[in-house]
């Protein structure tokens, strides 16, 4: 068992052994190393052929038409040019925006910065199990509005928003529609033929790709126009130049093939590690799910111990790679803002961990992972005044604490 | 978050966990902190008839530093008398675990909460002492 323990396949996957094949396929000089934009000779015409398969494999995933596909390097990048591109290229028709307060920070340092340009924006606030509703949207859409941006699936909870009926909101008031679903894609079906979602993010290296590479759909019928956000040599149609990079497109191209043919098999599996590590936590006193615990893709779990602080708990944990709900890089303790939208306090956000579990997670993994937060958490309570404050039934919120 | 090798002994070893009864005559009790801040520290304090700090116990909710801060407060205590023990420094708690900037706070937290502790037991015989100037008078 290799040590510690990789539980965090939400914050990035390793690459498919598969997939890096036909990475180092692309590389050397015997290899597909070519620029696809080169028209003159065969090398050129190799890399496109690839880059375009690659392409069709994106496209396929999602039922999309592979001339809807625009190369990124990232699902950053894809949110930057999705909501700076409508925005910037719409500004005469609105300058209103709709997003919630627990997107990634690619959507809304985008829209902060969309702020300081003069755009106004409205953060929608989800409900306690994380959840944006169709009918928040409907009522915050606005004559100006031009773009809303609700993401498919949160990276810190692992809840799904409703984005078909999202999408029919937004299409029937003529507002354009932006999903953000790096964390979705290759979990959860994507029908974009179906759901009238305008431009869509994807990220290649939380579904077994490389880092550094990702995919921005955007609708041709109907259309939608983006300003570019990088300019040059006139690439992706104009709205992303710069040289393709055969291998990392090969590579997501790859990822998805292979996330497509298995995805079914797979979230049963992932789904059932995730419900066995669950299980194993029921004889934990005051343990919480974070976010609906029905409406989330099978492999995440966010969950709070009551009673135990969040830094603590990780430095037991070190044969754990799990992510916390504080970042503890500083002497105040920083929140997840996520969690905080939720309506969790201060202590119940410190104490969560977020464990993602996936392709190479085995039962035995859960098990080890679940002994280990076993004896972590008895040891943090044996050592909680708070702890026995609970069990001696002292009301903790009637405490007047001194601050510090 | 790297960890001075002192810190990770007094988190994987804590000393002298536990919890005394603070209706007893004998026993200070020094609680600091706040949940939300994310450390509380429980200090507690036996004093013998010769005001000699007989035996501490603790207990914190807190990062790894608060735990090593207070398990060493406890070890250091042992033996002092109050005025000792209310005068040991955040400094030589943080020096002797040699913890970083950022984590500063937690030995002050720790001072905090044996002065605190000291202080509740004075306050719990505060009256006593009155009463012997008075036999004394
Ligand atoms: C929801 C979400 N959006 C965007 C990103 C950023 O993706 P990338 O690392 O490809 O830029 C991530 C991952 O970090 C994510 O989880």
């Amino acid at each position: 068992m290799k040590l510690p323990i990789y539980f965090d396949y939400a914050a990035t996957t390793p690459v498919d052994p598969r997939v890096a094949q036909k990475m180092s396929e692309c590389l050397l000089a015997e290899g597909n190393f070519g620029n696809p934009a080169s028209r003159s000779h065969k090398y050129g015409w190799e890399a496109e052929e690839a880059v375009e398969l690659a392409r069709r494999q994106v496209a396929d995933l999602i039922n999309a038409d592979p001339r809807e596909i625009v190369w990124t390097s990232g699902a950053t990048e894809s949110d930057n040019l999705a909501i700076k591109g409508v925005a910037h290229f719409y500004k005469n028709k609105g300058k209103h925006l709709i997003t919630s307060r627990i997107e990634h920070k690619a959507v809304l340092d985008t829209c902060r910065h969309l702020e300081r340009e003069g755009f106004e924006v409205t953060y929608l606030e989800p409900g306690s199990d994380g959840i944006v509703t169709p009918e928040q949207v409907a009522e915050a859409i606005r004559e100006d509005t031009v773009l809303v941006s609700i993401m498919h699936v949160n990276n810190e909870i692992g809840v799904i928003n409703d984005i078909a009926a999202i999408g029919e909101v937004c299409r029937a008031k003529k507002v354009f529609f932006h999903v953000d679903a790096a964390q979705s894609a290759g979990k959860i079906d994507i029908d974009l033929e179906a759901m009238k979602v305008d431009l869509m993010s994807f990220s290649a290296h939380k579904m077994y790709g490389p880092k550094g590479v990702g995919a921005l759909y955007v609708r041709r019928k109907p259309r939608i126009r983006l300003e570019a956000q990088m300019h040059g040599g006139g690439h992706e149609r104009g709205m992303r130049s710069g040289t393709l990079a055969t291998h990392q497109l090969v590579g997501m191209g790859e990822a998805c093939r292979i996330v497509k043919a298995e995805m079914h098999d797979e979230q049963i599996r992932i789904g059932a590690l995730r419900e066995r590590l669950w299980q194993g936590l029921q004889d934990i006193e005051e343990v919480h799910v974070n976010g609906s615990f029905d409406k989330r893709v099978p492999g995440w779990l966010n969950v709070s111990f009551n009673y135990v602080e969040g830094e603590s708990l990780i430095m037991s944990l070190s044969d754990l790679a799990v992510s916390s709900g504080s970042a503890c890089t500083s002497a105040s303790l920083e929140p997840s803002y996520v969690l905080r939208a939720l309506g969790l306090n201060d202590e119940m956000a410190h104490s969560s961990l977020r464990f993602s579990v996936g392709r190479f997670t085995s039962e035995d993994d859960v098990d080890y992972a679940l002994a280990k937060i076993h004896l972590a958490v008895d040891k943090l309570r044996e050592l909680s005044p708070l702890w026995d404050m609970y069990k001696d039934g002292v009301d903790l919120t009637k405490i007047e604490w001194a601050a510090h | 978050m790297a960890y001075s090798d002192k810190v990770m002994d007094h988190y994987d070893n804590p000393r002298n966990v536990g919890k005394m009864d603070d209706t007893d005559d004998s026993v200070g009790t020094g609680m600091v902190g706040a949940p939300a801040c994310g450390d509380v520290m429980r200090l507690q304090i036996k004093v013998n008839a010769a005001g000699i700090i007989e035996d501490a116990k603790f207990k914190t909710y807190g990062c790894g530093s608060a735990i090593a801060s207070s398990s060493l407060l406890t070890e250091w205590v042992k033996g002092r008398t109050l005025d000792e023990a209310a005068s040991i420094k955040n400094t030589e708690i943080a020096e002797e675990l040699a913890l970083p900037p950022v984590k500063i706070h937690c030995s002050v937290l720790a001072e905090d909460a044996i002065k605190a502790a000291v202080k509740d037991f004075r306050t719990k015989h505060a009256a006593d002492q009155q009463s012997a100037v008075a036999v004394g008078e």
